[in-house]
């Protein structure tokens, strides 16, 4: 089994951030990374399918050159080898056009399963799973909270969540893709060895250039206005009336605020 | 709050990829599993043995040592730092790491033959079986010279007698590098591999500390142990021995005590800047803002002479003198941070349900053994002036 798992470093929860000068983005010097928490199970579960079936978990990331610890940490943690598409022409694409990019090297790698994190906890567009798929011609499942290999090695049964406590079994064809939820297994730690192991592991570094994107393929189909911190207004209003009236009066305000259905 | 380790002058960017996962890793390890019951094992005087193998499988135990036998192969700044999140979490727990990794394993992997490295260094790195150290006697503390343990030649090994006192490990443990004078090779200092349940060896432990009190601390016993031919440290020979050994674990506790200060610098900053009196954070007014200043120095100045050392040692520049230093320094400068710290917290600083208190006891050990603060100060002052002034 080849397991593809893609892997995106991500400014760290805890980071305390500041808007760049552009107010574009945020202060990217400065401010501690991570690798995006979904991702860290995606890989802890290729992991367990290559201990438990044997083949190989190769990581896949795009970033600039500091996301090599995020890779180093993969490997460390068991991963065979990885593939590192790093160019600064690649920053601040729109989901497409690096899902494009992306599905180039994944193409010319192969694969049997994909996995990637569900969202990325910077952009949260939630997307690269699904286009990854589509733009390989193989079928995708979301949300997982169980990936199991059937036992012909052919189809992978994939739990998803839904909402409100309920799930879904659902059988794909192998090749598949498949995006991962948080929560699904529990990470091991990086030993000292595997990290140590993980560096002799090979790590192929790919620019836009040779994955055969030129300037005009990778004009951005979305850019990003402005980022802001959230505004808090808060607002405090004195319901008055009798306690039967202030009720009343309570539900048909927060109703109005929709927080109540 | 998580744990973020301190770094005002972006120490983190001098450091390799492999460093930083590998105190990532470690740190981790103490924030899910040691932070919670360390206290506990601290006020009921226990040492959480069942974590040993856990250290063994992350490869916590003897990691500077080669792949070969069973170990991580890290280069001194990441063991470095090892130590460091170990007493971060406690310094009894990076004593049991010290002891076993630059005490016991160091010296098999040094002066053993190849037998003693293959039979016990793998089991040592996996933590499945426990080492401890005997060079202090009950009379010989600051001059080890002066040792009275003996060891005489007997037909098909040797015989010890005597007796060892404030073993780290030493109840615990599976076997013993224990030195001694050997009376046949005009008392030239020898290292023994003293296996546990060996007739006329016992290892009573040392009750009533108030200091490190989740590590084990031990007297070794010898009445007339026979010990095989086979449990002699071939390579070992004179005082320089042990010594050898010394600079390694004491290495490890200049980073270690970094580790400390750190847990205790962090503690209090959160609580000034939570705790109001006069309707202000206390740590808005200037006396604190002062203490707060003098420590992130001196953590920042412990933090680079650590990591210079390291970096020395990697080139194996590093001399006893400048590892004295290190030592000298920085476990001063950790035991400062936990006073200080702890006046800061006011009354809750006394208590367990902080680390402060804890520490600044443990501490006053780490100042004391590995050679006392006063030591260190002679031998700087002796590498300076060329003049020896111990006796
Ligand atoms: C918790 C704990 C764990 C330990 N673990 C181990 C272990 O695993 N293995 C091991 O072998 N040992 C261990 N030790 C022993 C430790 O190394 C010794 O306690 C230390 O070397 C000091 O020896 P001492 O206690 O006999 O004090 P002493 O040597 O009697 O010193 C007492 C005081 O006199 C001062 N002094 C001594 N000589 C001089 C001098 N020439 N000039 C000026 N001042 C001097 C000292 O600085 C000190 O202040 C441990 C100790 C403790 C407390």
């Amino acid at each position: 089994m080849k397991i593809l798992v893609c892997v995106k470093q991500v400014p760290s929860r805890d980071a305390i951030l500041r808007l760049n000068e552009t107010s574009q983005w945020i202060q990217e010097r400065d401010i501690a990374y991570e690798v995006n928490e979904p991702d860290a199970y995606a890989v802890e579960e290729a992991l367990r399918i290559k201990e438990k079936l044997g083949g190989e978990v190769v990581i896949l990331s795009m970033g600039p050159e500091r996301a090599q610890i995020t890779i180093k940490d993969a490997l460390a943690k068991g991963a065979t080898r990885a593939i590192h598409i790093c160019d600064p022409k690649l920053e601040h694409l729109d989901p497409l056009t690096q899902c494009r990019v992306m599905a180039e090297a994944i193409r010319r790698e192969g694969f049997d399963l994909l996995f990637t994190g569900l969202q990325s906890d910077d952009n949260g567009f939630g997307q690269t799973g699904v286009i990854l798929g589509e733009l390989l011609g193989v079928p995708s499942a979301t949300i997982a909270m169980a990936v199991e290999i059937q036992p012909d090695g052919k189809t992978v049964k994939v739990k998803r969540e839904l909402e409100s406590g309920w799930f879904q079994w659902y059988e794909l064809p192998l090749p598949a893709s498949i995006t991962i939820q948080s929560g699904l297994n529990q990470p091991r730690y990086a030993t000292l060895k595997g990290i140590m192991e993980a560096k002799k592991k090979p790590i192929q570094k790919l620019s836009a250039a040779n994955l055969g994107f030129d300037e005009a393929a990778l004009t951005p189909k979305q850019h990003v206005e402005k980022v802001y911190f959230p505004v808090k207004n808060k607002k405090t209003e004195i319901i008055e009336g009798s306690a039967k009236e202030a009720a009343a009066k309570l539900a048909a305000k927060l109703k109005e605020a929709r927080a109540l259905v | 709050m998580k744990f973020k380790g301190v770094d005002f002058y972006n120490i983190d960017s001098l450091l390799t990829d492999e460093e930083k996962l590998t105190r990532d890793t470690v740190r981790e390890f103490v924030e899910t599993r040691i932070v919670p019951i360390i206290e506990d094992c601290y006020e009921k005087c226990r040492f959480p043995i069942e974590l040993v193998k856990e250290m063994g499988e992350l490869g916590l135990l003897g990691p500077t040592l080669p792949a070969e036998y069973g170990c991580a192969g890290l280069g001194q700044v990441a063991y470095g730092l090892v130590s460091q999140e170990l007493e971060r979490g406690d310094s009894g727990i990076r004593s049991f790491a010290s002891v076993q990794g630059s005490l016991v394993m160091y010296p098999i992997y040094t002066f053993g033959s190849e037998e003693q490295r293959r039979k016990w260094l793998p089991q040592l790195a996996k933590g499945e079986k426990i080492g401890c150290f005997g060079l202090t006697e009950p009379d010989f503390g600051s001059n080890p010279a002066g040792m009275l343990t003996r060891a005489k030649r007997t037909r098909n090994g040797w015989l010890l007698n005597g007796s060892k006192a404030w073993i780290t490990n030493g109840t615990i443990a599976d076997v013993a590098v224990v030195w001694a004078k050997c009376e046949d090779e005009g008392n030239q200092i020898r290292g023994f591999l003293v296996e546990k349940g060996t007739k006329g060896f016992s290892a009573p432990e040392i009750h009533r500390k108030h200091s490190l009190r989740a590590s084990v601390t031990s007297e070794l016993i010898f009445e007339d142990c026979e010990i095989p031919e086979e449990n002699i440290l071939p390579g070992s020979g004179g005082l320089k021995s042990p010594l050898m050994c010394l600079s390694q674990a004491r290495y490890g506790i200049a980073w270690g005590a970094i580790g400390a200060a750190m847990a205790c610098y962090t503690t209090a900053l959160e609580y000034a800047l939570g705790r109001i009196q006069f309707d202000r954070p206390i740590a808005s007014f200037q006396l604190q803002q002062a203490k707060f200043a003098d420590m992130i120095t001196e953590i920042t100045k412990a933090q680079l002479l650590a990591l210079q050392l390291g970096r020395l040692k990697e080139q194996g520049k590093a001399t006893p003198a400048q590892i004295s230093m290190a030592k000298r320094n920085n476990v001063a400068m950790a035991l400062e941070v936990a006073r200080t710290s702890r006046t800061i917290l006011g009354g809750n600083g006394i208590t367990a349900d902080y680390p402060i208190m804890r520490h600044m006891n443990n501490l006053e050990s780490v100042y004391t053994y590995e050679g006392t603060h006063d030591i260190h100060t002679l031998i700087i002052g002796a590498e300076v002036t060329g003049i020896q002034a111990f006796r």
